[in-house]
């Protein structure tokens, strides 16, 4: 301890050196500055390094042992033709393995730091949010992921260089590491997002159940290809929709990795009465408690449908698609219509019966409307956990059927009008709610990986349920109940009258 | 320089800070009072970039918080109330990481953290991991490492905590450094003596608002009233005292001593020696009676107590 405090002289201490640097470089460089020293923190923890240690280096000499071993039982039995079938799933796993911890190092490099403290002054250096996100999430992949590699390298070099029968093919393998990357990275990248909605190692280990089950699911799908070798093109696309999923992960990750969403969460605690207070303010919009019903559409239902802008334009281009979709796969494979010799006069027959079966029985009209909206409760929900993709598929399934019959249709050169007579008029409709509420379906799914500016992703997906829901009563409700009376009430009638012609 | 002009921070219901307008110039320590989750936090870590102002503004250096978070961070220094050392990192390793991401030019980045290690009295602790380091010396490495980029403002959370006396001293005496070297300082702490000895000007702050603001002698003056003087004298009284109150408040008195208050103890005082050395009485001594910082402070708090449900902030703090 001596004399007065150190200075450094340091004039103007970073504007140059900021100044100088191109925003490219200069985030990489930063995020590569915590990722040596994220990596180095990994390389001295032997509770990580015991594990990849063994999964690098014992587990694929015991994989290359279990080779010789199947390959040995396999001929014993006669059953040589399986063996090109079966094999590739060892370096799979070889590869898969150490890749898994990427999940534990995300966790532990996020939350763990969150845990110890030790996130504060790292959060009050001149780092930008992404280059923090960048090098922590460098440095939870870059381990796991070497091991990974080096672990296919010494179970294929056993391979090449052992006395094993068995030669991988290249394009095998370049598969397996791609499949490997892209798990590395949706694993990492998910574990990110759970990072920064948690505030202990506990906490976050419980929520990468969200992550472990989807992942162990896919490597079971993998696998299921992977036993099929004529299939396995099909990986190819398994990795690019991972690539997907990455893209959307990263997109929600940078978004709600920054230090307010960090520091600002204290408690995992679910606040129910907040949820449904939010929700309901929300839902009811600007208007004071007593509101009149035009009011509310007003106030509260169009701000709402015109949040919808973009998902909507998305929904009906992807409803377009599926219609081209369809339309196409008709070629393809065509049904035999001309084969099908119905008379206009049975037609006819059926559609009165049709018709006087819904006069006489409302409940017809219940059970349209029934369907259609339980089709639209299912999308909603399964959007929910797919980040909307699954809700765009749902909707974008009677589109496709739709291009497809169509295509059928003229494709058998049979008068188009009565199918559209059997469309349109409940169609006018029906259409637009369907698309009405996809639309606040992939909202509402994807809200959480763009969460508005200033607003916490937990409150942003609260109120776009509080948009679904309003969207759903004001307008897809009515307009899916009206659809159900005009197809059970109109079009069969319309229909007879066109074809009556 | 330090300047926020109604700064707020809300976390959904709760507001956490609440308008809270300050200036502190280079130069000059200001201390942050208050009790736990009175918003000393939150408000430095706004006044760190690290949270967004729901209202209001704040300058840091002659950055804006909110639209300039990098170039504010880069000129700040903090210690957070929690140390968060990497426990496996050695000292320098640490102090090296540290001065990257300030990017310090490399010769300097050398120099800097061995000058700061020797400088706390940490040169003998190099090859230690942060694991093995006391309480202590973990808060004397975080010290460093706020200084490390030698920042133009510094935010020191309870900056003696864990230190015995000698380190604290010492630290104390860095910040004095700090402060002839004009940087702008704040330290939020509870160890009102501490505060009392460094700070220039002092904040209160409870429920999110400041409720009072000043040196430690306007506040003593504002809440706990005017200098106490003690006079201890050889005959006794005689009946004096009540003859002094013409002069001064007189507050209690005995047989040979006395006790009054005065607004003005330079005018005053030497007047009543004056005027007792003219009547002969022999004075011993006359003194003022200490005043301590938790006096003071536990007054403001008292009071703002009283008037909790309609309190307004206190104005623009200067």
């Amino acid at each position: 301890m001596k004399g007065t405090i150190p200075m450094a002289s340091l004039s103007h201490p970073y504007a140059d050196s900021l100044a100088r640097r191109a925003a490219f470089s200069r985030t990489l460089s930063n995020a590569l500055i915590v990722t040596r020293r994220e990596v180095r923190d990994s390389f001295r923890d032997w509770r990580i390094m015991s594990p990849i240690f063994l999964l690098t280096l014992v587990f694929p000499l015991l994989a290359n042992a279990m080779t010789d071993l199947f390959i040995t039982f396999f001929e014993e039995n006669g059953a040589e033709p399986l063996l090109p079938a079966l094999l590739p799933l060892l370096p799979m796993i070889v590869g898969f393995f150490p890749v898994s911890i990427s999940l534990v190092i995300a966790l532990e490099t996020f939350v763990g730091e969150k845990e110890r403290l030790s996130l504060e002054p790292l959060l009050a250096t001149p780092l930008t949010n992404t280059e923090l996100y960048l090098g922590k999430s460098f440095a939870a992949m870059l381990p796991p992921l070497l091991a990974s590699y080096i672990g296919i390298a010494i179970y294929v070099g056993g391979l090449v260089f052992g006395d094993t029968q068995w030669r991988p093919p290249l394009v095998l393998v370049v598969q397996i590491l791609v499949l490997t990357t892209v798990q590395a990275l949706v694993m990492v990248t998910g574990a990110v997002v759970i990072s920064s909605q948690t505030t202990s190692t506990r906490a976050a280990n419980l929520l990468a159940s969200f992550i472990i089950i989807p992942m162990s699911m896919l490597v079971i799908l993998e696998s299921i290809i992977m036993v099929q070798p004529h299939r396995r093109y099909v990986l190819w696309f398994l990795a690019l929709g991972l690539l997907v999923t990455v893209a959307l992960l990263v997109r929600m990750g940078a978004r709600l990795f920054n230090r307010e969403e960090l520091l600002g969460r204290s408690l995992d605690q679910l606040n129910l009465r907040w949820i449904g207070r939010t929700f309901m303010q929300q839902f009811r919009g600007p208007q004071l408690r007593r509101t009149t019903p035009g009011a509310w559409y007003r106030t509260s239902v169009m701000p709402a449908v015109r949040a919808l802008a973009r998902p909507a334009t998305v929904t009906v281009l992807c409803a377009a698609t599926a219609f081209a979709g369809g339309w196409l796969a008709a070629d393809r494979w065509p049904l035999p219509l001309d084969r099908v010799a119905v008379d206009d006069a049975t037609l006819v027959e059926n559609l009165q019966a049709w018709f006087e079966l819904g006069r006489s029985n409302p409940g017809l009209i219940l059970a349209a409307i029934g369907q259609n909206l339980r089709a639209l409760a299912l999308a909603t929900m399964l959007g929910v956990f797919t980040f909307g993709v699954l809700s765009l598929i749902v909707v974008m399934l009677p589109f496709g059927l739709l291009g497809y019959i169509l295509a059928q249709v003229a494709a058998a050169g049979l008068d188009p009008l009565p199918f559209l007579a059997g469309i349109a008029p409940h169609g006018v409709v029906e259409i637009p709610a369907i698309l009405l509420a996809g639309a606040a379906a992939l909202r509402l799914g994807s809200i959480i990986t763009h969460p508005p500016a200033e607003m916490p992703a937990g409150e942003a997906w609260v109120r776009a349920l509080a948009d679904t829901v309003k969207i759903g009563i004001a307008l897809v409700l009515p307009l899916i109940a009206l659809a159900g009376m005009l197809e059970v009430a109109v079009t069969p009638r319309i229909v007879e009258l066109v074809l009556a012609r | 320089m330090i300047e926020t002009h109604e700064l707020t921070k809300r976390f959904g219901d709760f507001l956490a800070v609440d308008r809270i307008s300050l200036t502190v110039q280079p130069g000059t320590i200001f201390a942050i009072l208050g009790p736990n989750g009175a918003g000393k936090t939150t408000t430095i870590r706004m006044l760190t970039s690290i949270l967004a102002p729901t209202s209001g503004w704040a300058r840091v250096a002659g950055f804006d918080v909110v639209r300039q978070p990098t170039e504010v961070r880069a000129r700040v220094g903090v210690l957070t109330e929690q140390h968060g050392l990497y426990q496996r990192m050695k000292a320098v390793e640490y102090l090296d990481f540290f001065a990257q991401l300030y990017h310090l030019p490399p010769a300097l980045r050398r120099r800097r953290p061995l000058e700061l290690l020797e400088h706390f009295g940490l040169a003998d602790a190099l090859d230690k991991r942060l694991g093995e380091f006391s309480k202590g010396m973990q808060q004397k490495l975080a010290l460093a490492r706020a200084l490390l980029h030698d920042p133009a403002v510094l935010l020191l959370d309870e900056p003696t905590s864990a230190m015995d006396p000698q380190s604290a001293r010492l630290v104390r005496e860095a910040i004095r450094d700090l402060q002839r070297a004009e940087r702008t300082i704040i330290i939020t702490t509870h160890n009102l003596t501490e505060a009392q000895m460094l700070a220039d000007r002092i904040g209160v702050i409870r429920h999110g608002r400041i409720i009072a603001a000043g040196t430690f002698s306007e506040l003593a003056q504002r809440f706990v009233g005017p200098p106490l003087m003690e006079l201890h004298v050889a005959n006794g009284l005689n009946g004096l005292a009540d003859a002094l109150r013409d002069q001064v408040q007189l507050v209690e008195h005995g047989s040979g001593w006395l006790r009054y208050r005065t607004a003005n103890p330079a005018e005053d005082n030497p007047a009543i020696l004056r005027r007792l050395l003219g009547l002969g009485v022999e004075v011993i001594t006359l003194s003022e009676v200490s005043r301590t910082l938790e006096d003071v402070y536990l007054q403001i708090v008292r009071e703002d107590e009283g008037h909790d449900s309609h309190g307004e902030p206190e104005p623009s703090v200067r």
